[in-house]
């Protein structure tokens, strides 16, 4: 199946990528390329096939119920979780007006 | 005495523990070897005072008679795609450009509580996406390599260009690389040096950039599978921070090598004998047979009828996790923010991402993008996982009739910078030799079996049952003392 430009504009929009007109050209064909290649995947009989959830057969943990059992991924990090934001301002992320 | 650049993992460990001379000493010779070397650009920012620092603490140690740990006093590299406290962390991408993580990656905190220090971060593809170091924000890697008769910059594969280009060059013992659908192995292969990818689950994703979780394995690469052992040694372990991280004991792979395979089968798949295989590799596919014949192996024929479909089925299902994971990127709470002017948050997040983030990775996030939204998600991404279970149960049924398998690393040797850049399938097929190990989460390594007759590195890869490295090393080891490989680039850097 191929896919149109206006697809492509809409999937580069779900993504929240801006795209160019220039980039959406380029960019079709290359998808519809690499679309086409995986369409091969149909021609194989998986109806009797349950889709793979985990590679290696392994069991979900519980992690003790102790507040910052964890001192690495705990509570009262705030400086070290801001230190990398564009705008952090009053402790918190800033980010432009969201409510008119 | 040897130049100090010319030890490997083990020698430098045994040599400082011997007091033959000191972690400084070795520090600082890596150090002078990373400086003069920015010509092939496999480092992103370099780190002399960490590696000195970890040697001083090392030397002290050993003063006061004290355990060295076992990677004591060796300098490495570290791909720029694991968290390091304080020293910028990019994945090769200009999106994260400037991050300074607050934490260590537990693998990267493993390796420096074994002893380690670091010389810098590697440069790699962009967000480990990529099979040539052509896609990272930082500019190219080249190899050291060149082809007999030409000077073209060569490629030094991907994504763990930078580490296999660093450790071919001699500039670090080993690094680490991390492989998602072949980014330890094919780098490896295509410059002469040795990788494993071990188990998924075995060494911990935590602080590891992620592109497709289900998928990405961090894993050593030096020039000798001893020591790929010592390193993955030190990786690896059970990490509650990670949920998928395997709660079982490290075994100790370095004591237990052997290149003894009495008794062992080896598998040759007849679905890797491809249309479009050089020559050559087949050559030395059928050479690595004979090793392991000499080393007492039996060779057997093994089938896995699902390899073709491998590869198409890895570029829905790591694209559909890497759109998923490369969703945190958008200009809030960390990196690049691009804020138009009397932009609203929506528009803030699309201008952010298009700058930061390069052809590669948009062309990955819109393909995972695509095939996970609605009405397409059944016939692309849950078809996918199908074939992902089918190429995974070929693995298994294949493990009843052999104890390993053997396959080229490559279908091709290096080839240069550029050959491949203009067309993403040619350079995707690259790693249809690697990739299906990775779908079913399988430990694989390369080690280098010979030259062709351009005078480029081939590597023979060995893929091993779900937790059995010792076997995939044992056998890489085989390999190694009969192929006798010591070619070395030559110095032009």
């Amino acid at each position: 199946m191929s896919i149109d430009r206006a697809t492509v504009a809409k999937i580069a929009s779900l993504a929240r990528i801006k795209m160019t007109d220039e980039e959406l050209d380029r960019m079709g064909p290359e998808l519809n390329g690499i679309l086409a290649w995986v369409e091969q995947l149909g021609e194989v009989d998986t109806s009797a096939v349950e889709p793979m959830t985990a590679v290696i057969p392994n069991t979900l943990r519980l992690r003790a119920d102790e507040v910052d059992a964890d001192p690495k991924t705990g509570g009262n990090r705030r400086d070290d979780i801001l230190a990398n934001a564009p705008v952090a301002e009053h402790g918190f992320f800033g980010v432009p007006k969201v409510i008119e | 005495m040897t130049e100090l650049t010319n030890l490997g993992v083990k020698d430098i460990r045994d040599g400082v523990a011997s007091g033959s001379f000191t972690a400084r000493e070795v520090a600082e010779a890596f150090n002078a070897a990373v400086a003069e070397a920015a010509s092939l650009n496999a480092f992103i920012v370099t780190t002399p005072d960490h590696a000195l620092s970890a040697a001083d603490a090392v030397d002290a140690k050993r003063a006061k008679g004290e355990e060295l740990g076992a990677m004591g006093g060796v300098p490495i590299g570290m791909k720029d795609l694991f968290a390091t406290k304080g020293v910028q962390t990019t994945a090769a991408s200009h999106i994260l450009e400037g991050f300074k993580p607050q934490y260590e990656s537990t693998v990267s905190q493993n390796l420096w509580d074994a002893g380690a220090g670091m010389l810098g971060k590697l440069n790699l593809d962009q967000f480990a996406m990529g099979s040539s170091n052509e896609t990272s924000y930082f500019g190219n890697v080249q190899s050291p390599w060149k082809k007999a008769g030409s000077n073209a910059a060569m490629s030094p594969g991907g994504s763990s260009g930078g580490s296999s280009s660093a450790v071919s060059a001699r500039l670090a013992p080993a690094a680490t690389g991390t492989d998602t659908g072949g980014s330890i192995r094919q780098p490896a292969a295509f410059t002469g040096i040795c990788g494993i990818k071990p188990t998924y689950g075995r060494c911990s994703r935590w602080g590891v950039v992620a592109f497709a979780s289900s998928l990405d394995q961090a894993g050593p690469m030096a020039r000798s599978v001893e020591d790929c052992a010592i390193m993955l040694e030190a990786m690896a372990g059970f990490d509650p921070k990670d949920a998928t991280s395997l709660q079982m004991d490290v075994p100790n792979w370095e004591a237990a090598l052997s290149a003894d395979l009495k008794g062992k089968k080896v598998g040759i798949p007849r679905e890797y004998r491809m249309d479009g295989t050089d020559e050559e590799i087949l050559k030395s596919w059928e050479q690595g047979k004979e090793w392991l014949r000499d080393a007492g192996a039996e060779i057997v024929d093994i089938s896995l009828p699902h390899t073709k479909y491998a590869l198409p089925a890895y570029y829905i299902v790591a694209p559909a996790e890497a759109s998923s994971n490369l969703a945190r990127y958008d200009g809030v709470r960390y990196g690049l923010r691009d804020l138009p002017d009397g932009a609203g948050l929506q528009d803030m997040y699309a201008a952010t991402r298009e700058e930061g983030f390069g052809d590669e990775v948009k062309r990955r996030i819109l393909i995972g993008t695509y095939v996970l939204s609605a009405g397409f998600y059944d016939a692309y991404y849950t078809q996918a996982q199908k074939v992902r279970t089918l190429v995974s149960r070929d693995f298994d049924e294949a493990f009843a009739q052999c104890d390993v398998i053997l396959a080229p690393t490559t279908p091709t040797a290096s080839f240069p910078l550029g050959d491949k850049s203009d067309d993403p399938l040619a350079m995707y097929l690259n790693d249809v030799f690697a990739v299906p190990a990775s779908l079913a989460g399988l430990p694989a390594m390369s080690v280098p079996a010979m030259l062709n007759s351009d005078g480029l590195p081939l590597g023979l890869q060995l893929v091993g049952k779900a937790f059995d490295e010792q076997g995939v090393l044992n056998a890489g080891l085989a390999i190694q003392q009969r192929a006798g490989f010591d070619a070395q680039p030559e110095k032009w850097w």
